[in-house]
Parts: C-alpha cells; structure tokens; sequence
C-alpha cells in the first residue's frame, strides 16, 4: 500500500471533542489510506459517532485537528463536504417527500446540473432495488428502503469518502446482510474510502479489513479482525478428559490451564493444534476448538463484554 | 461549483415540493382563520364590516401559517433529513433563506382563496392596492417564518418548547394587531401595546391597500414594519443556522 500523504483519506491529530467535562472523543490519531474499509467498533457512547461527527463536519473539535480528503475539517468545510458522502444514524429523506426528487435535490446541492441529477438517480434506484418506491412518499417505505434510500442519498454525487453510522441499526438480519453486501460491492465497484461505525461485531468482523477498537472516546486496538483475535486472544483448545490424573498430566505436557477434567490451551492457531494434541495424548476424550469473537477481543481489552453493552441501554450502562 | 442563488433556489424548491404535491396542507394552516371569518365576521356590525376584517384575516392566514412552519423543521432534525443537509456542501444561510422564502407561496395562494371566498359576500377588491399589500406580506412572512425555523433550531429535540412558544405568542401578537375588533376605543396601555406589534402596522396597510387607498401613511409604516420583521427574522435565523449541528 502506497502511503503517501496524497493517499491518506483521514488524518487526525489528537482529535478531542469535549461536552462539558465529558471527554467524549479524548486525543484520537487516526490515518485512514484511501480505499480502505475501517469500521470503528465500541459500546454506546465510547465516542464512535462524536468522532464521525467532527470528521463530517457537522460539529468542530474542542482540540486537536482533522483532515478529511486532504482539506482541514475546521478551515475548509466547504471542500470537505463536497468530496464525503454521509449516512447518519437517522434518515436522511424528507418523510413528507417522495424519494427520487430528494436524490435530485441531494444532487443538486452538489453543484450537479438537474440532468445530470436525475440521471445519477435513476441508477441508484435501480442499482439498489428502489425502483417500486421511489416514486411514493418516504413515510410509507418501510425501514430497509428508507435505509437503501439512505444509501443512494450519500453516494449521489458519487463521493470518493463515505462515512457511515451505525449504518444498519434497526434493520432485521435479512436487510442488514443487504445492506452489508450494497456496501461491499460499492468498494469492490469504485473504491470508495468508507468508515462506519458499529456495535454489531458480525458486521465489524465480516466486512472490515480494518477494525478500530474505540473505548471512552480513545482508541484501544486497531488491526485486521484476524490480527486482533490472534494477537488479544488466541483460539482456545478445550479438551476434556476421564479422570482428573490424566487432566493433570495432559496440563504438565501442553502448558494449558487445568480446571477439573478439564484442560484449556491457547494458541494461536486452534484448527491445526487440535489433531496433534489428539494423537500426542492419546486419553483425549472431548474436544473443542474455540476461535475468539471481537468480543472476546474487547472483553480482553477492556474487562467488560461489548455484547451485554449493546443488548442493554446506555443509560443503565453509564448508571 | 454551486452559487449562492443556486443553493437557496435548491432549498426552497425542495421545501415547496411537498406544499405542490399536497396542496391540502395550505388549507389545513387555514382552518381557524376560515372559521373566524365564517363564525366571527357576521357579528361585526356596520355594513363595511367585511372590508374591514378580511384583510386582518388575510394575515392572520399568514401568521398561522408562517409561525407553525418550523414544525417541519423541528421534524427534520429529529429524523434526521436535517443533518443530512448539513454535511452537503450547500451554504447554511441558504438553508434558511430558500425556507423562508418558500412562505410567500402558501400565503398568497390562502390569500386568493379568501378573497375568492369572499368576494360573493360584497367583498370589495381593489387589484392593485391588493398586490401592493401581498408584496408587503410577503416580506412579514418571510419574516414570521425565518422566526419560527429560529425557534425550531433553539428547542431543537424539545418539541414541546416549540409549540408552547408558538402558542403563548400566537393570540397576544393577532389581539393586539386589532385584527378581531378595533384597538381604538381600547384602554391606553391596550394601544400603547398595539403599537410596538409590528403586525399592527401590516394590518393597518392591508386595509387600507385593499381598499384601493395606496398613497398613505399606512402603506410606509406597513413597508417598514415588514422590512424590520424580515430582517429581523433573517438575521437571527441564519445566525442560528450556522451554528446548527
């Protein structure tokens, strides 16, 4: 990968955004190499989206600085936000609005001439399934074509950056794995530079090269899913044996953790371990290879699971 | 490249949308100043009674009208369509601007259904004086309506806020203006009250322009008065457009 400065998407240099005391995003460095896919990964309010947020645009850092697309995020607004696309949490269609004028008006508002607008809208809305819809009101489109009309609103002007957040939040699997497929086939088409943020770890795992740990607004991991598993938690082999004295012997020879009859060794790669352990021992009598989840990845790093996080509100997390 | 022009025709466009493809909605802003007109009016007494109240109804139209439009502004930021705009390259006072100016469409079309309405009941119009006068509303509700998307950013996901807001000023502002009955004979605080509403003036140079009389006093004080509204409007509006997130 070539780094050189006109490569990099993103720069931040010690980003910090404060809301009162709250340190929401505390002195995030960040490079991101155009035509990459970066997730950033975290429990609500770890800074995700307050990060996303300065880097869009849409809210100034309290220090540090920022350069999205080569342009300060501070000093030259208007030439970042001509070469991003953004798809916030919310919708972004006018719900009192017919979807295919808000792609013309969204085109427009990038300096596209009313032409050249509709026609870019029509392929969208081919190209993502909107074809039915994109002629009613938004408000009675269900949550996933509002969500791929989302979509087509942040790539109209064909952006060479795309900013995502939480882009799947809400939608039930069917239409997440949609949407995930849209957004990497939009990479793999035209390389388009995207960071999303999530606290889905399926998502972070299966459609990131890069995944960017964020907890209490800094980052605390930054590497591929598989460098991350390997290098924080390592595949666990399980074996179980029939009495404790052949537990205990097995524990001496492997250097695994013994608890019962049962024997835990990690490595960094279970699949291949597991065989030899199997002929090497001999008394075997279960086993189990345990590949890690980015969860364990963030329990390991931080002490706490981000699964439970996501499944419970913020408010009582924060309590 | 986008010009300035370009990014307000861009966003009072996309505002007026909605308003074409649904023109029921202009009506629904009417609806008391149609009931005051059909239930209040006939209590008036004195034949003239009529020349008199429909213009001050003509405003009132736009007074419903324009203040409640930051509701869909309010709307728009809690869905998210808002933030959207904001991180697109169009100028931040045009946002406002291209919203605002998108108030005069809605009230000249309620304008011309009242008078339409009323002309069967011996509503006297006076065409010129009558444009003259919608050029004046014109900029009061540009005005009323940058005022209200100021107060839609300031309560920004307190909806609530809003409408209190909205309706606490709403009646003081229309009773004050003698829209309903005349100021005139009222109490001396009453009219002292009356005349620092700027809407005072905007009905009195209603009805003297609908009633053909345009080289008057009136008409000069109603032309300020709508000008420092506007300005008024637009000035604390884009400022609070520009610091919108």
């Amino acid at each position: 990968m070539n780094s050189s400065v006109d490569d990099m998407m993103i720069e931040t240099r010690e980003l910090t955004k404060l809301f009162k005391d709250v340190r929401a995003v505390d002195g995030i460095n960040l490079t991101v190499a155009r035509g990459e896919l970066v997730a950033l990964l975290g429990p609500n309010g770890a800074g995700k989206s307050t990060t996303l947020r300065m880097l869009t645009t849409l809210i100034p850092p309290t220090s540090g600085s920022a350069q999205v697309a080569g342009f300060d995020v501070v000093r030259r607004q208007r030439e970042v936000r001509l070469r991003i696309g953004y798809i916030g949490q919310g919708n972004g269609a006018g719900h009192s609005q017919r979807g295919r004028d808000e792609l013309i008006s969204q085109g427009r508002a990038y300096g596209m001439t009313v032409k050249a607008a509709r026609s870019r809208a029509g392929e969208l809305i081919d190209s993502l399934g909107l074809g039915e819809v994109a002629d009613r009101t938004v408000s009675t489109l269900s949550g996933g074509q509002r969500r791929r009309l989302d979509i087509a609103m942040g790539l109209i002007h064909a952006p060479e950056l795309l900013f995502l957040d939480e882009p799947s939040t809400g939608l039930d699997p069917q239409n997440r794995a949609n949407l995930q497929e849209h957004i990497v086939r939009l990479r793999a088409e035209h390389d388009t530079t995207i960071v999303l943020t999530t606290h889905y770890l399926d998502e972070a795992d299966s459609m990131a090269e890069r995944v960017i740990v964020v907890d209490h607004g800094r980052i605390i991991a930054d590497d591929t899913p598989r460098h991350l598993k390997t290098k924080h938690v390592g595949d666990r082999v399980i074996l179980g044996f029939a009495t404790e004295a052949e537990a205990v012997d097995a524990a001496r020879t492997t250097g695994g953790a013994r608890s019962g009859t049962e024997v835990v060794v990690t490595t960094e790669d279970g699949p291949h371990l597991a065989p030899r352990l199997l002929t090497e021992l001999g008394t075997v009598a279960r086993l189990e290879v345990r590949r890690p989840t980015l969860d364990d990845v963030f329990l390991t790093l931080t002490g706490r699971s981000l699964r439970e996080d996501s499944s419970t509100p913020a408010e009582l997390v924060e309590a | 490249m986008t010009s300035f022009a370009t990014d307000t025709r861009v966003v009072f466009s996309r505002e007026l949308r909605p308003v074409v493809r649904d023109p029921f909605s202009v009506i629904f802003s009417m609806i008391q100043p149609l009931f005051f007109l059909a239930l209040f009016a006939p209590l008036l007494p004195g034949e003239e009674s009529l020349q008199w109240f429909v213009p001050g109804i003509i405003v009132m139209s736009c007074l419903f009208g324009s203040s409640m439009t930051g509701s869909n502004l309010l709307y728009e930021m809690q869905t998210g369509s808002h933030e959207r705009m904001l991180v697109t390259p169009l100028r931040r006072p045009a946002l406002l601007i291209g919203r605002a100016l998108k108030e005069i469409v809605p009230m000249i079309a309620q304008a011309a259904l009242i008078v339409a309405v009323c002309i069967p009941f011996g509503f006297d119009l006076h065409l010129p004086g009558a444009l003259l006068g919608l050029l004046i509303l014109s900029g009061f509700c540009i005005g009323l309506g940058a005022l209200s998307y100021t107060l839609a950013l300031a309560a920004k996901n307190k909806e609530w806020l809003f409408w209190t807001v909205q309706q606490t000023l709403l009646f003081p502002l229309l009773l004050l203006a003698g829209v309903l009955l005349p100021i005139d004979d009222g109490p001396g605080w009453l009219r002292a009250l009356s005349r620092a509403n700027p809407m005072t003036y905007v009905v009195d140079a209603e009805r003297a322009l609908f009633a053909g009389d345009v080289w008057a006093r009136t008409t000069v004080e109603g032309v300020i008065a709508a000008v420092v509204v506007a300005t008024l409007g637009l000035v604390v509006g884009v400022r609070a457009m520009q610091r919108s997130d």
